[in-house]
């Protein structure tokens, strides 16, 4: 069915009939059932193997205007030796010009680098600059490229662009694995987060990723929901298993474990590897290290023991 | 990797049982003829000794509720009985967590179901039913609709809290008084809630609550002292109850049983659909007279929908009901247990194809994994008959109209369900099914606000809302038998 893929987007008219056919989101159902799976009580044993993986799943984030050198060395330390015994983070992710630095301080750690890329976080820019702005990443040492969709395509009704758009820029990757940002928070309902989502797996993302974290709301459980299960169902037609990031707005241990309940019973623990599940963050990482203390020595050390980075 | 989730009991120390139990009448735990034990489903446990009411214990708390109806009850202000009603049900929120324990103790549903669902809903109900105690004239039954007196009420043992609260929130609200009789197998909650009326300072009286099994409930119904019986369960004893009450003068509502259909058509969301259908059917498992336990599925995507239910029906986690992420907890008695295997096998039997979730089965206690049964047709009995259990059986159906058919087929009439994206479709099923309640793109949502009863032999009278109060007041049309 893989190969129906390139006839099917051909043409614009048969991937619009194909996104159009997907079966709708009950929007309403869909956040029910989010609660419902937020309301597990994951304790003892479980809660302490599910900090754990909620760490190595960690693509580790900074993405400000007043990004330097020192404070990416400063991350990357920290992605590596997280603290307490923890396991080593998934990824960094930074922007496209401190890609060189975040590539050395990581140099044969195994800790992957990710860089935003295609004019983050907008996406407003001619193909060119877009593809430009993948190029220079990867060639600085990139090993993981977030690109965001274009939206303004997307919401018009001009899928086909978007989606030669991600294939452009998956040509332009060389390698490097893609994540698709769907940017969740501009697109208004859930239905078009599946369309979205399958518009990006159909064009060859490795993974769907929800949101830049510059736009409220970013990621929630009902919309990772509906991803998760859109790569479940991708999975089925293709035969192929794209990951999810769930990215923006996930701050506290508690939040990152729903996380994994979510993915645990809708895509299935297959997805429970940082191979097929990530979560962006900066700050989470110090309250899952607090709550990896408290599990070890039953007191809670206090966010002064926890280093900022 | 693999994510188990370790136990995580909710703890038993909130509830202080007490070795035995008495009946509540007067405002006061009285002894009466006899003794009976009640256990927990979940582990055979016996968790109380429970008393059982005779006739004479019946005819003392019916002479209670008539002398608090005469001397107290009728003649106070609907304000003031108001108060005492929004006094219950903050009191009920105060003590939800110890409520909810003690309904799973006794039920043996999940205790995610009983703090989530049952005691919220409980308290909702008094809540609303507060705020129409002062407000009676402007229901629509005229400018001072009366009260009809003492009440017997008999509630089954699905949600014993919240079939209490069902019954008691409205009756108390339009000024009548009660003598509750709850299930013989979960009278526990209604034993606590006696305590918060003493707690709430009820006048002594307006609630009396009489334990006992079928006998007790025989003698509440058929006291000639009772002015209106409402009784929530089995449709075999609701024809049972019609008669006794037959030209006696009571009013009467009955709230019976449903084989519901829930109708998934081909342009439906596909996993809310998946997500209704488990919650139609497994929800208290499947113990609900409002269970969407026939599901009717367009033919053109019967296959994925089974596919995709039997994969989530796969994830449903069965076992002690005290753990927060049980989804489906214990049967409620032997009794029920053998019903729903002896209805299982009749549809093997019949020929339908069974499925089961392959989820152990602890080894004490009453279970039943939740089960799917496909190639099943109208003319089995497990189409026709009420199980009770967490037992689906699978129909297909081509057109709108034949889902109709197929859904009405029936001589229930509770509930129904429909999923489907296109509205205008909602609508004309909604207009053509014979229930009493039509959910769409959603089921088993309950709210104080909304009636709830049956068509045929599903019962008649209706529960919650303006349309409740009916049958609560002296209005022409309230359930006349």
């Amino acid at each position: 069915m893989v190969s129906d893929n390139g006839r099917m987007c051909d043409s614009g008219q048969s991937l619009r009939r194909f996104l159009r056919g997907l079966p709708g989101v009950d929007e309403v159902g869909a956040r029910a059932r989010a609660d419902a799976l937020a309301s597990r009580s994951v304790k003892a044993d479980s809660k302490r193997a599910a900090i754990d993986l909620a760490i190595s799943m960690i693509d580790l984030t900074t993405l400000e205007g007043q990004d330097t050198p020192g404070k990416v060395r400063a991350l990357a330390a920290k992605a590596r030796r997280p603290g307490f015994g923890a396991p080593p983070v998934a990824a960094v992710c930074v922007y496209p010009d401190l890609v060189p630095v975040a590539a050395a301080a990581l140099a044969g750690t195994g800790i992957h680098v990710a860089s935003v890329a295609t004019a983050f976080p907008s996406g407003r820019a001619a193909l060119d600059v877009k593809l430009a702005d993948v190029k220079s990443a990867v060639a600085a040492g990139a090993d993981e490229v977030d690109m965001v969709i274009d939206r303004g395509a997307f919401l018009s009704g001009r899928y086909q662009e978007a989606f030669d758009e991600i294939t452009a820029v998956r040509g332009a990757c060389s390698g490097a694995h893609l994540k698709v940002i769907l940017e969740t928070g501009e697109l208004g309902t859930l239905d078009n987060v599946r369309r979205a989502s399958w518009l990006a797996m159909l064009a060859g993302a490795d993974f769907i990723k929800t949101s830049t974290g510059k736009v409220a709301p970013a990621a929630t459980l009902p919309v990772t929901l509906v991803m998760l299960e859109a790569v479940r169902d991708f999975l089925a037609f293709s035969g192929r298993r794209v990951g999810v990031k769930a990215a923006g707005g996930i701050r506290t241990a508690k939040d990152a474990i729903r996380y994994l309940v979510l993915v645990n019973e809708t895509a299935g623990q297959a997805w429970l590897d940082p191979r097929f599940f990530r979560i962006g963050a900066s700050s989470l990482l110090n309250d899952l290290l607090m709550q990896r203390v408290r599990m070890e020595t039953g007191r809670y050390s206090g966010p002064d023991y926890m280093t900022v980075d | 990797m693999r994510f188990e989730y370790a136990p995580a009991p909710e703890a038993r120390s909130i509830v202080t049982l007490r070795d035995s139990y008495g009946l509540f009448i007067g405002g006061e735990f009285t002894a009466g003829s006899s003794v009976f034990k009640t256990i927990s489903p979940a582990t055979e446990e016996v968790l109380a000794e429970v008393t059982h009411a005779g006739p004479e214990d019946v005819d003392r708390a019916v002479a209670a509720a008539r002398q608090a109806y005469e001397r107290v009850w009728s003649v106070m202000p609907g304000r003031e009985r108001g108060k005492y009603l929004f006094r219950i049900a903050r009191l009920i929120q105060e003590r939800a967590r110890e409520l909810a324990v003690l309904e799973t103790m006794d039920n043996g549903k999940p205790i995610r179901e009983s703090r989530d669902t049952d005691v919220p809903l409980s308290a909702a109900h008094f809540f609303y039913h507060a705020g129409w105690a002062d407000k009676l004239s402007y229901a629509g039954f005229g400018p001072s609709p009366r009260p009809l007196g003492v009440v017997g009420q008999v509630i089954p043992w699905n949600f014993p809290l919240l079939m209490l609260a069902w019954k008691v929130a409205p009756a108390l609200a339009c000024g009548n008084t009660v003598v509750l009789k709850p299930a013989e197998t979960t009278p526990l909650t209604a034993l606590l809630f006696a305590e918060i009326c003493q707690q709430a300072d009820l006048p002594p009286g307006v609630v009396n609550i009489v334990t006992g099994d079928g006998t007790t409930g025989q003698a509440v119904v058929a006291h000639p002292g009772v002015d209106k019986v409402a009784f929530t369960g089995s449709t075999a004893v609701g024809k049972e109850i019609a008669r006794a009450c037959a030209v006696s003068g009571k009013r009467l509502t009955l709230e019976l049983g449903g084989k519901a259909a829930n109708v998934v058509f081909d342009d439906a969301p596909a996993d809310q659909a998946v997500e209704g259908i488990v919650n139609g059917i497994f929800f208290n498992a499947g113990h609900v007279c409002c269970a969407g336990s026939r599901l009717l599925v367009q033919e053109s995507v019967a296959e994925e929908v089974l596919g995709a239910l039997k994969r989530r029906m796969a994830a449903l986690r069965l076992g002690d009901p005290m753990d927060k992420n049980t989804d489906i907890g214990a049967i409620n008695s032997r009794a029920q247990l053998e019903k729903i295997a002896e209805l299982a096998s009749s549809g093997e039997a019949e020929g339908a194809e069974r499925w089961s979730a392959p989820c152990p089965l602890p080894d004490r206690g009453f279970w039943f994994p939740p089960t799917v049964f496909t190639g099943v047709s109208q003319a089995h009995r497990i189409a026709r008959e009420e199980i009770f259990g967490p037992v689906l059986s699978v129909l297909t159906f081509r057109t709108p109209a034949e889902a109709v058919e197929k859904a009405n087929n029936t001589p229930y009439g509770l509930s129904a369900g429909v999923w489907t994206e296109k509205g205008s479709l909602i609508l004309w099923m909604a207009s053509r099914l014979r229930a009493g309640v039509v959910w769409a793109n959603t089921f088993n949502r309950f709210d104080p606000a909304s009636p709830f009863g049956g068509y045929k032999e599903s019962g008649f009278g209706r529960e919650g809302g303006r349309h409740g109060l009916e049958a609560y007041l002296d209005v022409p049309g309230g359930g006349d038998v």
